[in-house]
């Protein structure tokens, strides 16, 4: 793997091998000493042009149990802010000697841009770009979803006839995106649910179904209900009347969570809005991931990391 | 390429009897004992040992898996390698006597990652090494305290360990490169 920047391209195989090893990497995190050895000498830049903390942390937790060196760089407080392009960013970072970028920026494609110009020889690593994917937390999800549905005989298994809910704002969703592709590429069953305004044009392209209410999408029999953070700071305009409205409708309130069937899990990608998209007796229940999601993106980056930074560099000059 | 069966099935098991044997006399009994296989074969050798020494010595012995991938130092070169799972027995190792088993031992460098994988995980009291096979042109300042069988073997050549568990057939043989005069 030279980088890791949208999950649609991923195969199956390649998909399943990222999980088994974040499976290993999992083990790691319950023993006493929770660092491996395998990046010694390597430098990964976490890159954020956008705030983050989950991610960032995320990502520096697992480069550091894999004993790279980590250098985190905001755009906030840098010369990013004095109009700093990022082509010289990225050959500032190039000239430090980074093996691997993590890079989150507010413009679909940049990790693209970056991968391919030839600034910069590192491997990147998409950890979010725009409105357009965010494909390491689509494999936290399936690792996730994974574990939670096969537990301990996980390794080498897809998803295959789970059927997934992904609930709310699929418009400004990196998240959905990215797991739309990644989930029915192991062979599970999607459907979305948003209000119209909240759905992006093209999306009776992608490999999913669309319902448009969510009482409807619950009736039939559901494994996984993944809701979506309603992003306020990238809406501009009115996508639904009222906050309360919206909640009523297409939130995960107690009494749709007591109508879900034993067994089904809640996900939630974070930060939630509690009371909005998902009620706190949802948020809190036995059947949600959200802690466990958090933990599993350790392993999986950790697994990104090293699958991206071992073995020889097949196209470097 | 010719090859040059050089152990058959029963070579083999009687070669792990022995060693089974030596590893009971060495440490008069099985008290303490925790054999670790390198995957993927000195996993099923060590599980082989285990069940052996088990039936000797009419306790159980515990025995599992480790992992050297993270550990290895030519991580950087060649193709990725992938991980295999690590299972170490409930009891961990802390102040037991470790057993590493693996099917061949020949440069000492998987050792040496063993080693290092092992103090991550605990403090064993000692660590001692079988192999089913050692075929010299160590690296590294390592020896074997059990060994199947010395197989004396030029650099060009490579050993191919054949076990049913994974293989459906069971035998160890020498390929020798093509023109190469075995």
């Amino acid at each position: 793997m030279r980088h890791l920047l949208s999950t649609r391209h991923l195969s199956r195989d390649e998909a399943v091998a990222i999980l088994d090893v974040a499976e290993d990497m999992a083990d790691v995190s319950t023993r006493e000493i929770k660092k491996l050895p395998a990046l010694r000498g390597k430098t990964v830049v976490n890159l954020f042009f956008e705030d983050s903390t989950r991610t960032r942390i995320s990502f520096e937790a697992a480069a550091k149990r894999l004993s790279a060196d980590v250098i985190n760089f905001a755009a906030k407080g840098s010369s990013v802010s004095k109009g700093e392009s990022l082509k010289d960013t990225a050959q500032t970072l190039a000239a430090i000697g980074a093996d691997a970028v993590v890079v989150r920026h507010g413009a679909s494609g940049a990790p693209q841009v970056l991968a391919t110009s030839g600034w910069i020889d590192a491997g990147v690593v998409n950890a979010g770009d725009g409105t357009h994917e965010h494909p390491t937390q689509a494999l936290l999800d399936a690792f996730t979803i994974r574990r939670r549905f096969f537990g301990a005989d996980a390794r080498g298994r897809d998803l295959a006839g789970l059927s997934v809910v992904i609930v709310g704002d699929v418009l400004h969703s990196r998240v959905a995106r990215s797991n739309a592709w990644l989930l029915t590429t192991l062979g599970a069953e999607v459907r979305l649910v948003a209000p119209p305004t909240l759905l992006p044009v093209g999306v009776e392209t992608w490999p999913v179904t669309i319902d448009y209410s969510l009482d409807s999408a619950l009736a039939t029999p559901t494994d996984v209900v993944m809701m979506l953070r309603v992003q306020a700071e990238r809406m501009s305009a009115a996508f639904f009347p009222t906050a309360r409205e919206y909640a009523r409708l297409w939130g995960l309130d107690d009494e749709r969570l007591a109508r879900l069937d034993e067994g089904t899990i809640v996900m939630h990608p974070g930060p939630m809005n509690r009371g909005l998209e998902i009620s706190s007796g949802a948020a809190d229940s036995a059947r949600s991931t959200v802690l466990e999601q958090v933990s599993n993106g350790v392993s999986v980056r950790m697994a990104v990391l090293y699958l991206l930074l071992s073995g020889e560099r097949e196209d470097l000059a | 390429m010719p090859e040059r069966v050089v152990l058959q099935q029963a070579d083999i098991a009687r070669a792990l009897t022995r060693i089974s044997h030596e590893i009971l006399e060495s440490n008069r009994g099985a008290d303490g004992i925790v054999l670790l296989g390198i995957p993927t074969r000195g996993v099923l050798l060590g599980r082989r040992i285990a069940a052996t020494m088990s039936q000797i010595a009419a306790v159980p012995v515990p025995h599992g898996s480790l992992d050297v991938t993270m550990y290895r130092d030519d991580l950087s070169r060649g193709r990725i390698r992938t991980p295999s799972p690590t299972q170490i027995p409930p009891g961990g190792i802390d102040g037991a006597v470790v057993v590493l088993v693996d099917d061949v031992l020949y440069s000492g460098r998987t050792i040496r990652a063993a080693l290092d994988a092992l103090g991550d995980l605990g403090r064993p009291r000692a660590v001692r090494l079988a192999a089913l096979v050692d075929r010299g042109h160590r690296e590294l300042p390592i020896r074997p305290d059990f060994v199947g069988k010395n197989l004396p073997s030029s650099q060009h050549e490579r050993i191919n360990v054949r076990l049913t568990e994974v293989d459906g057939d069971e035998y160890v043989s020498i390929v020798s490169p093509e023109g190469d005069p075995a």
